[in-house]
């Protein structure tokens, strides 16, 4: 399970000043749920997604995952999470197989073990066609097939998705989007920030929409569209934040 | 700290080390060729000029003379040097390389010499061009052998014998052991090239493993496992204290290697063979690397904390290349001849490393500096390493954009 318990991060930038990037924003995901994140570039996703994969470490508040506080025992809590976004990256000069025996190893995974599950999640993913290749002389799908492998190899009982399918053809953000909806079926408990609605609509049980860094809406799918007598998730997204930027450009 | 994941974290840096042709030129291939190519380009290259200018029979002018044919004759008879005629402008045409010295044989020098009255012949060369050189060489050799002959004779015509004007003779004896000789005139230079190389050696796989994480996307997935960051940055630190120190080694046995060569080649002569013959023993070689430990060390960790800053690779180029020459000067200046340890120097990082080295490979062991600057450059590198670690925690610094 995931709770946001008022999670806050503030930056200092020369220029700026103080960057509030996550103001006290709160949630709850449960084990075999999917909770969305939506809200527009620069909303605060991304260090949201950060301060629970335990990457940054919260300014005030903290969340606990797995029963593990992000600022207390931040190792304890990353080896509960498989974390996916853009700017994970594969190291190059390593194959498909090395990079997820890699991070296999460095989960406390034993040899045996790890031999097994990696040659599971392999023929799962139908990877074994490039299982010898340098991660550098993969394709798009390739590589995002393997980064997957890579956050499921110590079956880790939460994951946190940011901008999964963004800059990936249909093929292959299907290939993602049925892998979430797979781990969801697996008991575990997803995080998943997205700008497809669509995406929204066929995985989420949850959303919470944030916009400069706060939490404005929270609840289930049918629950907002109730709320805000809207079917279209889009326009539901306009009628949250909309007010907000017109008070901002008056 | 988990001496596992140190482990595993430096198995996979390695792997990936190996595999990167960029880093593999620049930490073996490099230092491995470089002296082999320097030596034998050197040597060879030396060797054809020397012998080139010395098989040259060298034009040579004759200014005055006309009134002493005596002398003129006899150097017209000397095999290596062929007199050319008389112009105005024998200046230009030395400097031009047309012929190579001219001589002023002063007025009346046959009558003044049968009078006894000394005189002074002029040589004119043209400095730093060795054929020119050469050619005045053997007009000097000339005129020593004439002034010997008219000496012997003049002794000889008064029925002296010729030990008169040499009562006794001066002749030096070397009494430093081998080691010691070469120790002053090439063994500084071995603890020079070992810390010199240990900087370079740890540049390209510092900024790799920092700046190149960063700007290839890994930092964050590699941040996102369990690993503690204090396992990461060891694990990459160890990485790149085994490059540095593996291009040191490197260079030593092709610098080894190529100094054994040349001086055994049998290109030069015995006596200029001599200066490549390194006399160092194991054990010498041992301390000096013993001693620039610490000093690897403290590069590779400053470096890894200055390129981990760097938002990209070129980045990290621009801050660590500068750098280079912060080593370089105390390196330097350590060779100076009369730099010698004292109290103060010892405290002093890479100066002190470098002078203690130069005394080592010298053969001399002063166990109170050496002990001094053990610790003192130890104490630096973990600080280095400190620092380091530091930088690896905060989050301004990882994710500097």
């Amino acid at each position: 399970m995931i709770e946001a318990r008022g999670l806050s991060k503030r930056f200092q930038d020369k220029k700026r000043g103080e960057i509030r990037a996550v103001e006290n924003v709160s949630f709850t995901c449960q084990p075999g749920k999917i909770y969305g994140l939506l809200g527009a570039n620069g909303a605060g996703k991304t260090t949201t997604l950060r301060l629970l994969a335990t990457i940054l470490e919260p300014t005030d508040g903290t969340a606990v995952v797995c029963g593990h506080d992000v600022v207390e025992e931040p190792e304890k809590v990353r080896a509960n999470v498989g974390f996916l976004s853009t700017a994970t990256a594969l190291y190059p000069r390593l194959t498909a197989e090395e990079l997820v025996e890699y991070f296999g190893r460095l989960n406390g995974l034993d040899e045996p073990t790890l031999k097994k599950r990696v040659d599971d999640i392999f023929n799962r993913l139908d990877m074994n066609g490039f299982r010898d290749r340098r991660c550098d002389k993969l394709s798009t799908g390739m590589k995002q097939k393997t980064s997957i492998a890579r956050t499921l190899v110590h079956d880790p009982p939460v994951m946190i998705f940011d901008e999964p399918t963004t800059g990936l053809d249909v093929m292959t953000a299907r290939t993602i989007i049925t892998f979430i909806s797979d781990c969801r079926d697996r008991g575990k408990a997803i995080i998943f920030s997205t700008h497809i609605m669509s995406e929204v609509d066929r995985l989420c049980d949850r959303v919470g929409i944030i916009h400069d860094g706060t939490l404005l809406a929270d609840g289930t799918v049918p629950e907002l569209r109730t709320k805000y007598a809207e079917h279209n998730l889009e326009e539901i997204i306009v009628k949250v934040v909309g007010p907000l930027l017109k008070n901002s450009e008056a | 700290m988990n001496f596992r994941n140190v482990g595993i974290v430096y198995r996979k840096e390695l792997t990936e080390w190996l595999r990167d042709r960029r880093t593999l030129i620049s930490t073996v291939l490099v230092p491995l060729l470089a002296f082999p190519i320097l030596m034998v380009g050197m040597t060879s290259l030396m060797t054809v000029m020397i012998g080139k200018a010395e098989k040259e029979t060298a034009k040579v002018m004759i200014i005055h003379g006309e009134d002493s044919p005596r002398v003129v004759e006899k150097l017209g008879q000397v095999k290596d040097l062929e007199i050319v005629p008389y112009t105005d402008d024998w200046k230009k045409r030395i400097s031009e390389k047309e012929i190579r010295a001219a001589v002023d044989v002063p007025k009346g020098f046959d009558s003044a010499l049968a009078q006894g009255r000394a005189l002074t012949v002029k040589i004119y060369f043209y400095q730093g061009e060795i054929k020119s050189s050469f050619g005045a060489n053997h007009v000097e050799k000339f005129f020593d052998d004439y002034r010997d002959s008219v000496v012997s004779s003049r002794l000889s015509a008064r029925n002296l014998p010729s030990d008169i004007i040499k009562p006794f003779e001066v002749k030096q004896e070397n009494v430093a052991p081998p080691e010691k000789v070469s120790g002053a005139a090439l063994g500084g230079l071995l603890g020079y090239m070992v810390i010199l190389l240990s900087m370079t050696g740890a540049i390209y796989p510092a900024i790799d493993l920092t700046a190149g994480e960063k700007e290839r996307g890994t930092m964050e997935t590699i941040l996102s496992s369990p690993l503690s960051r204090v396992d990461l940055v060891l694990g990459k630190f160890l990485l790149v204290l085994s490059a540095s120190l593996s291009t040191a080694i490197l260079a030593i046995i092709s610098m080894g290697t190529s100094f054994y060569l040349a001086g055994n080649s049998g290109a030069m002569t015995q006596k200029d063979a001599a200066v490549f013959q390194l006399h160092i023993g194991f054990p010498a070689i041992l301390s000096v690397f013993l001693m620039a430990l610490p000093l690897a060390v403290l590069f590779a960790s400053v470096l890894l904390t200055i390129a981990l800053f760097a938002k990209s690779y070129k980045e990290a180029q621009s801050y660590l290349t500068p750098l280079t020459f912060i080593v370089v000067i105390p390196a330097v200046a350590s060779l100076l001849p009369g730099f010698d340890l004292n109290p103060k120097l010892a405290l002093v990082p890479i100066l002190s490393t470098s002078l203690v080295c130069k005394e080592i490979v010298a053969g001399t062991f002063h166990w109170n500096y050496i002990l001094l600057i053990l610790l003192s450059s130890s104490v630096y590198a973990a600080a280095g390493l400190f620092i380091a670690v530091k930088m690896f925690q905060r989050e301004s610094v990882l994710f500097r954009s």
